[in-house]
């Protein structure tokens, strides 16, 4: 029931992207095609969940007991690009076909806040912080939530392609508003489950 | 000198980072709940900036070109945990406002963007200049939309009451507000844009 509830709660209730804000630049970025969209949220969840292991894990056995918290963000940014970059490796060699269509992204991963964002959020959270299997569920919900989001907003913008907007909002403007309205979408969902 | 005040200015208006570069999204919209957090944020980014695009100027002679990611990355993610400590022993009621986006200042595009394009190529001195221009733009931008959020949302600018709060709408404060009053003002100066020309 637990893992249900920190199921629901990271994908719907704090979406990473449209209530917790983060990951905003692939969200604008790579959201023109829903082709792409997907590419792209299949490729953050695949990073996330290795991420927050290597960085749980790192956090739990190597920088607590050595009282090196201070070299968190420094740790966690060096394992999060070295990450990306072993899965790039692997994915070339093991599955060519995947690479050819996640491969663009990977890159732009690193950069990707949700995933450092994720890794540091599960280190001050009181529950998540004790056991390995509730971080992994809960890094694992909110990058299906970030995909989610992604491809919502992804369907919405082909749409907007053929639709008649004044001069001004063209681009960048007009898709901020509409994300603005999703956020105000999913705040509808607040209350469905009591968050902890 | 005309061509240093040049640097100094482009970063403020011309080639303002947030609101005509569009880069640096996640902190303009995740922490400009109000004008204080905005600015606050802003004078963290600066600092990192500032300091990064100086020290990355003057060891670009002696980066391999192939690790020069990694290795600015390193730069900056060490001046962000000074600017965290500092945060948290002299400002802990902001330190507690802003929270995770402080640490997440390491992957801000702008602070990478301006250190591969700008600060790895030029003089130390006109790298500090752009850090300070780039720096006041990104302040700049998130104080103007702080302060709007803040106005619609609580009817105060810069804990200052204007109106009763009562009458704000709250969500203009959470993420929907961001959005939309970024839209908004990005809107503006497409405008004020086309018409100069």
């Amino acid at each position: 029931m637990t893992y249900i509830l920190i199921f629901i709660s990271a994908v719907f209730i704090n979406n990473v992207v449209l209530s917790q804000i983060l990951g905003i630049c692939p969200f604008l970025g790579v959201s023109k095609k829903i082709d792409t969209a997907i590419g792209m949220g299949i490729s953050v969840t695949f990073v996330i969940a290795i991420a927050t292991l290597v960085t749980f894990l790192l956090m739990q056995y190597i920088l607590i007991p050595f009282n090196l918290q201070f070299m968190q963000t420094i740790s966690f940014i060096l394992v999060i690009a070295a990450l990306v970059q072993m899965v790039e490796i692997i994915l070339k060699k093991v599955s060519p076909s995947l690479y050819q269509s996640l491969g663009v992204f990977l890159p732009l991963i690193t950069t990707n806040c949700a995933v450092l964002g994720v890794a540091i959020l599960v280190t001050k959270h009181d529950i998540y912080k004790e056991s390995l299997l509730q971080s992994m569920v809960y890094a694992i919900s909110t990058a299906i939530g970030f995909a989610l989001a992604l491809i919502i907003f992804a369907g919405i913008r082909e749409h907007l392609n053929i639709a008649n907007i004044p001069k001004a909002f063209k681009g960048m403007p007009v898709a901020l508003i509409i994300a603005g309205i999703l956020a105000m979408i999913f705040m509808g969902f607040t209350g469905i489950v009591k968050i902890n | 000198m005309s061509k240093n005040l040049n640097i100094l200015t482009n970063g403020i208006i011309k080639e303002n980072p947030v609101l005509v570069l569009l880069l640096g999204m996640c902190p303009t919209l995740g922490t400009t709940s109000s004008a204080i957090n905005g600015f606050g944020m802003g004078i963290a980014t600066t600092f990192v900036l500032i300091c990064s695009n100086l020290v990355i100027s003057l060891l670009k002679n002696f980066i391999p070109d192939k690790v020069r990611i990694p290795a600015f990355i390193i730069i900056i993610a060490s001046f962000v945990t000074v600017v965290e400590m500092i945060m948290q022993a002299y400002m802990p009621p902001l330190y507690e406002s802003l929270g995770l986006f402080i640490p997440l200042i390491v992957v801000n595009c702008i602070v990478l963007g301006r250190a591969e394009a700008f600060a790895s190529k030029n003089t130390p001195l006109s790298s500090t200049l752009d850090g300070i221009g780039m720096g006041a733009g990104f302040t700049l931008a998130l104080t103007v939309l702080g302060a709007i959020r803040e106005f619609f949302g609580t009817g105060k600018i810069f804990d200052f009451t204007v109106y009763p709060e009562d009458y704000g709408l709250t969500t203009f404060v959470l993420a929907p507000g961001a959005f939309i009053v970024l839209g908004f003002l990005i809107v503006i100066v497409n405008k004020l844009k086309t018409t100069k020309n």
